[in-house]
């Protein structure tokens, strides 16, 4: 409750000093708080932004899932032979400090462009924290589950799905929690190429359209959105952690 | 013999020195004995269970069950460990029916068996909670009810006990007692804790360090429903206590 005051209290303090700044501004360079949620609320009534939000949510969520499942997936795979993980490491080790940003050329070159370079920008942003998180997950998965496995002669698959992933669930659930961030982040970089709609295309759009009210209600609604998405996947991973029977979240 | 552990050694190696977990080992166990291996740290008592039960490979010997040369864990045979290895993301019952799901028995007859299991070990009412909302001497419960679901011929008990209260202690040995009466599993159990062998055992392995090896193979010959406080009780405690050098006329140098 008193975080919740306090909170509110920083929201305040912003609108009112942002107000006050705007004042001294030409709107033209910099939108107060009053125009831009008018603004804002005029790009909900025309129904352009519930547009843009949903494309970018669905484009956000194909890049995110696939990267999820290929990142868990092969994680499990190279954190169960871990002497192939050796081979692959260093090259994932170069990939993984690139910005998805450096690979645009490449993307628009060989995907075109519209919905898939978003896609695939999300995707890049998102794989290698749920990659990595996994493969160390698996690599400490306590032995007893896997002698309990032996035990009851579980097969190496059935070791794999009813031990091996429940058991590193928990910390690949971080891993997912840290790419949904950086996955978000990307977003607006993803739809600033060639996109005909999307939030990252409206803030590019309104640009060309010198609407900085407009860009600023963008910037917002990828903040809002981003909060909501953070929020959502910290619930889901108290929820495992519960399941699981940890009372309070704990690394390996 | 059932079981038929020949010159069994077990070295391993640490820091290039090799060390001796087990050194020329022999031993034979009857079908539905309940025996104990009793010794203290290092004495290699786990390290021969885990050798019995497939775990661990063996250096030089054999290990045969029913007539064949042990190669790894089998099915037929299960391990309860200290610590429980139940699994967190699992309920109580389908904890129980781990092993069971591989056998392609339908929905109503898997939950049929572990019923009976779950309330062998009276946790019936407990069924649909998860172990970290247990306590230890329940989790260990379901433990022994996993191990019993898939109806195995001998129970390998790695000090199953040792993380419990002496009361929740004394009540789990009363309870595997009466499992162990009512099933006739051969069970091979690990403990560092005399009494607890005396109250157990049909047969005490007693077993000491560096190189592991066996000192002494005493049988218990109280009847069962044991009672902790009578003279032949004592007399087997004091006969072991012995054989480990810990009576006092034998402790004398450290007044020196």
């Amino acid at each position: 409750m008193k975080k919740t005051l306090s909170g509110a209290v920083g929201l305040i303090a912003l609108l009112t000093i942002w107000q006050l700044a705007a004042l001294k501004y030409n709107s033209v360079l910099f939108p107060g708080p009053y125009e831009v949620i008018k603004s804002w609320l005029d790009l909900f009534k025309d129904g352009s932004m519930t547009e843009h939000i949903k494309t970018s949510m669905l484009r956000f969520a194909i890049g995110y899932i696939v990267a999820a499942i290929s990142g868990i997936v092969l994680g499990m795979f190279f954190g169960w032979f871990k002497k192939l993980w050796n081979f692959f490491n260093p090259v994932i080790q170069v990939m993984r400090p690139i910005s998805p940003i450096a690979w645009i050329p490449f993307i628009v070159l060989w995907f075109g462009i519209g919905d898939i370079p978003a896609v695939v920008i999300i995707f890049l942003a998102s794989f290698y924290p749920v990659l990595l998180s996994t493969i160390a997950a698996v690599g400490r998965v306590d032995k007893i589950y896997l002698k309990v496995a032996q035990n009851f002669a579980l097969t190496r698959f059935e070791t794999l799905t009813k031990i091996v992933l429940p058991a590193s669930f928990p910390q690949i659930s971080t891993g997912l929690h840290q790419a949904i961030g950086t996955g978000w982040v990307f977003l607006v970089a993803g739809e600033m190429i060639g996109s005909q709609s999307g939030l990252g295309f409206l803030i590019i759009d309104s640009r060309n359209n010198l609407r900085p009210d407009w860009l600023l209600a963008a910037i917002l609604t990828i903040g809002i959105i981003g909060l909501l998405l953070d929020e959502l996947i910290k619930w889901i991973e108290k929820q495992i952690y519960i399941k699981w029977g940890a009372t309070e979240k704990h690394e390996g | 013999m059932y079981i038929e552990v020949k010159n069994v050694s077990k070295d391993f190696k640490q820091h290039g020195q090799i060390f001796k977990a087990l050194s020329d080992v022999s031993l034979d166990i009857s079908k539905g004995e309940f025996l104990c291996l009793l010794g203290p740290s290092g004495c290699g008592k786990t390290t021969l269970l885990n050798a019995i039960a497939g775990f661990d490979k063996i250096s030089s010997g054999s290990v045969k069950i029913d007539g064949q040369e042990v190669k790894g864990p089998s099915a037929r045979n299960t391990t309860l460990f200290q610590n429980y290895g139940l699994l967190p993301w699992r309920t109580v019952q389908s904890n129980v029916e781990l092993g069971l799901e591989s056998r392609k028995l339908a929905k109503i007859e898997m939950h049929e068996i572990s019923d009976k299991y779950i309330n062998l070990v009276g946790l019936d009412a407990f069924k649909k909670n998860y172990p970290h909302q247990l306590s230890g001497g329940m989790q260990q419960r379901v433990a022994i009810a996993r191990a019993l679901a898939v109806d195995p011929e001998i129970l390998f008990m790695d000090e199953p006990f040792g993380a419990l209260d002496v009361i929740t202690r004394a009540n789990m040995q009363d309870e595997i007692t009466r499992i162990w009466q009512e099933y006739k599993k051969t069970i091979i159990f690990v403990t560092h804790d005399i009494e607890e062998a005396v109250y157990l055992a049909d047969r005490i392995v007693i077993m000491a360090p560096n190189p592991g090896r066996i000192k002494a193979v005493i049988k218990v010959s109280l009847g069962r429903g044991r009672d902790r406080d009578v003279k032949e009780f004592f007399n087997i405690r004091d006969n072991i206590l012995d054989i480990f050098e810990m009576k006092n006329h034998d402790a004398i140098e450290y007044f020196l």
